[in-house]
């Protein structure tokens, strides 16, 4: 009974660095992490839409998380790396600081978020997982890759 | 018996017999004496029934069944065509279109048979006690110039002495009579298969005149391994004996001869009989050339669509591989290295274009539906209309295929709906009452094109304006410079219905605006001309292929884009001087017409970079959309390329004027330019 429950309690998650706060998402989302490549813009598409790579000869779209949060931007460095993650059908590249690290949190250790946190919006936000000294945001992927929202974009745009 | 592997021959090959028994049907109401359709559409449901009834499924080899023996009626002259008859039989056969495709989906293909099945039957049985006299006689009149032809069918009823007839008619002729004992493997799996391929093969050789036991229980699989057949042939028994060894699982086949002795003719009946009979003995004749013709268009193999798809994105993957080992061997610069690549470059463009034409099938596929629902149509409508197809064999991608069916059915239900006018209406306007609507698809440079042409009254033009403006589609005071051509366009705005009653044929609601961005959708165009009171034509132009595409690359600053050569006129240099200003938009003159110049760089709001410098010349590529022309300002022509056609994904959706990605030699990303987009 004990172990099904630490089976069933945990959930192993990947973790990057945007800014100065560490987030997390679930293993079973992430299909791969790239280093930067050549990324070709796409012409008038919201901000934070990169543009597309060739991922091993899939046209895949890019969104930089800095933006997406509406962080302040910064330069690219060696240690910046492209999330690959699959949600439902899509499948979209996460630009972040730093990825280096694939941990288990207890779910009990999972805390809905609060309002803002490190300036991103609750909405976006799974919760929040305390570990010993760490802080650890868990994203909603469904949320942050939204389309309706790039389709609410182009209406104010166009 | 696990049938699940027989299961998509069954339904490829039912839909091609349903579609070949659609099509005689249609020709045989407009031509109701020829025996000939009648004996295609009963060789068809012959096979349908054998193989309905091998694959369990009993409600459609019931009503084949029952189809059958009234087609058997007919074709043997004992029974006259009539239009009742005719939509007994096309309910019939839709009714079995219905199970094929409740068995496509996954269902059991049950269905009520039995309204159907009792019409069919009264058609038999009543034909039977009324007519057979009159039938019988007049047979002796019309089978000397059309020979009726007999099957297995013959076997199926007990006729002892009339067999007995037939074989010793034969025997006259210099047939050879024997009784086959065919005996199969102990473990054959498909026993009603095997046997109905023995029957095919005995078939094409000579004539089965009767079977032990029957031939429905054959089909039906109630037999042990062996089956007796009584034949008569023109070849001798060893090669009857090979032909049937070489269907495989088939364990003995024993052929004795048949002596007439026994064959005490009856008496009474002679008369007759030897008139149905007569058919008969000149079957192998008339059944040896449609045979043979079979054999020669035999020469294909069916393969799983899904495999053509693999092979399609393997090659796709190659031939952006051969872009960068093309770039790679340039700048090695080595002459070894640059032979060799460019032979492989051809190699495999050689194979692309094996590829391409392997994934093309003919438009028939799509059309073939089109003349009956023109039928079906028109007698909903009270409308006289004669649907004419031409150029049904030319080809285009299938994934195209797959997509026309809807717009054209639209722009057919469409014409024939507001196009063709009224019987009564066409009379008046001096007209035929019958109107025409064609059909017809052929081949122009890379492009397919569809027309869809009716004789009809035309486009009312002050209608079709009068209700855009009631749509809030034109603005009244835009209404009067509007020339006819534009007129017509609005036909293809959304929300544009001119149906003045909302109708079951072509007013569901959507209306032209739908055709429109589905052609559109496929990288092709759709147009209209019309004369009033002398009929309308839609033009439909589609690209040869969707996967592989010959594009112009270009340089705008940093960045690189793709121009589909389909709508690339031309690329020119221009002096800066030669640009002119003409209401804010600069425009130049490209051989005596004044084209309007696009910017890619700020259409794109490309970033400007360092590396370019600005030239006293611009690149300007000339496309088109139609009438109207557009030219692309570029930084550099970087030369024409096969690209292969790559989605965004579903992330970025409705990207503005990009139609997709490629990948480029160097691994990059390039997007495809939608110049459509870009002409307004």
């Amino acid at each position: 009974m004990l172990e099904h429950k630490e089976i069933v309690g945990e959930v192993k998650v990947i973790v990057f660095r945007l800014k100065d706060e560490e987030y997390g998402v679930e293993v079973g989302q992430v299909k791969s992490i790239e280093k930067l490549e050549h990324i070709t813009r796409v012409p008038r598409t919201p901000k934070f839409v990169k543009g597309v790579i060739n991922l091993r000869g899939v046209v895949t779209p890019i969104i930089d998380l800095r933006n997406r949060f509406e962080l302040e931007e910064s330069v690219y460095s060696e240690s910046t790396r492209i999330i690959i993650v699959a949600v439902g059908e899509l499948e979209v590249g996460l630009i972040v600081d730093a990825a280096n690290d694939v941990i288990d949190i207890a779910v009990d250790a999972i805390e809905p978020p609060p309002e803002v946190v490190g300036g991103v919006e609750a909405a976006y936000l799974r919760g929040v997982a305390k570990l010993d000294k760490r802080l650890l945001i868990l994203l909603n992927l469904d949320k942050v890759l939204s389309t309706e929202e790039i389709k609410q974009l182009d209406a104010i745009e166009g | 018996m696990d049938m699940n592997q027989y299961l998509d021959m069954f339904i490829e090959e039912s839909k091609e017999h349903l579609q070949a028994i659609n099509a005689n049907l249609l020709l045989l109401e407009n031509d109701p004496g020829n025996i000939t359709h009648v004996k295609e559409i009963f060789r068809s449901a012959h096979t349908l029934k054998g193989m309905s009834a091998t694959m369990g499924f009993e409600d459609m080899a019931n009503l084949t069944h029952e189809a059958e023996n009234v087609l058997d009626l007919i074709r043997n002259q004992k029974l006259m065509i009539t239009s009742d008859i005719m939509d007994v039989i096309f309910q019939s056969v839709d009714l079995i279109e219905g199970m094929v495709i409740d068995i496509t989906e996954g269902g059991d293909g049950s269905a009520d048979v039995s309204g159907p099945v009792k019409k069919l039957r009264a058609i038999v049985a009543g034909e039977f006690t009324a007519e057979s006299e009159v039938a019988a006689a007049s047979a002796v009149a019309i089978e000397e110039e059309a020979p009726a032809e007999e099957q297995i069918v013959a076997g199926e009823q007990d006729l002892d002495d009339y067999a007995l007839m037939v074989l010793k008619q034969s025997k006259e002729l210099g047939n050879n009579l024997m009784w086959i004992t065919v005996t199969l493997n102990d473990n054959c799996l498909l026993k009603a298969a095997r046997s109905y391929m023995v029957f095919d093969q005995l078939e094409s050789l000579g004539e089965v005149i009767k079977t032990k036991p029957t031939v429905e229980d054959i089909e039906n699989e109630r037999f042990e391994t062996s089956f007796e057949i009584a034949y008569v042939t023109m070849h001798p028994a060893d090669k009857i004996r090979s032909a049937i060894l070489n269907i495989s699982e088939i364990q003995d086949v024993k052929i004795d001869p048949i002596g007439l002795k026994e064959a005490q003719s009856p008496v009474p009946a002679v008369v007759e009989k030897v008139e149905t009979a007569a058919p008969v003995k000149k079957e192998p004749d008339a059944q040896q050339a449609p045979v043979r013709k079979q054999a020669a268009g035999g020469k294909t193999i069916r393969v799983d669509i899904d495999r053509l798809d693999i092979l399609m994105n393997l090659f796709s993957e190659l031939v952006i591989d051969r872009g960068r080992l093309e770039q790679l061997a340039r700048e090695i610069g080595k002459s070894e290295l640059q032979e060799t690549v460019e032979h492989m470059s051809r190699i495999s463009g050689d194979l692309q274009n094996i590829i391409l034409t392997m994934r093309m099938v003919p438009v028939e596929q799509v059309f073939n539906r089109f003349p009956r629902m023109i039928r079906d149509l028109q007698k909903d409508l009270n409308k006289k209309v004669n649907l004419e197809i031409i150029g049904a064999e030319t080809e285009l991608d299938r994934t195209v295929i797959d997509e026309i069916g809807d717009p054209l059915n639209h722009l057919l239900r469409n014409s024939l709906d507001h196009g063709i006018e009224s019987p009564a209406d066409r009379k008046n306007a001096g007209k035929p009452e019958e109107g025409t609507i064609v059909l017809r698809a052929f081949h122009s440079g890379n492009h397919v094109f569809i027309e869809v042409k009716d004789d009809g009254a035309g486009i009312n033009k002050d209608r079709v304006l009068k209700k855009a403006i009631e749509r809030g589609i034109v603005n009244p005071a835009a209404a009067d410079s509007l020339t006819d051509k534009q007129i017509h366009e609005l036909l293809f705005a959304a929300g544009f219905s001119t149906a003045e009653v909302i109708s079951d044929i072509s007013g569901r609601g959507v209306g032209l605006d739908v055709v429109k961005s589905k052609i559109e959708s496929l990288g092709g165009s759709v147009g209209v001309e019309s004369v009033r009171g002398q009929g309308t034509t839609f033009l439909i132009q589609l690209p040869l292929t969707l996967s592989i595409i010959s594009a112009m690359l270009v340089q705008v600053q940093d960045e690189k884009y793709a121009v589909p050569l389909s709508s690339i006129i031309e690329t020119a240099v221009f002096r800066k001087d030669q640009i002119m200003m003409a209401h804010r938009q600069k425009v130049i003159d490209f051989r005596g017409r004044v084209v309007p110049l696009v910017s890619l760089q700020d259409i794109f709001q490309v970033p400007v970079s360092d590396s370019v410098q600005d030239d006293e010349e611009v690149a300007v590529i000339i496309v088109r959309k139609g009438e109207k022309m557009a030219g692309l300002v570029v930084d550099s022509f970087i030369g024409q390329q096969e690209i292969v056609l790559k989605s965004l994904g579903k992330y970025l959706v409705n990207v503005f004027a990009i139609s997709g990605a490629t990948i480029l030699g160097d691994g990059q990303v390039a997007l495809i330019i939608d110049c459509n987009a870009l002409i307004k």
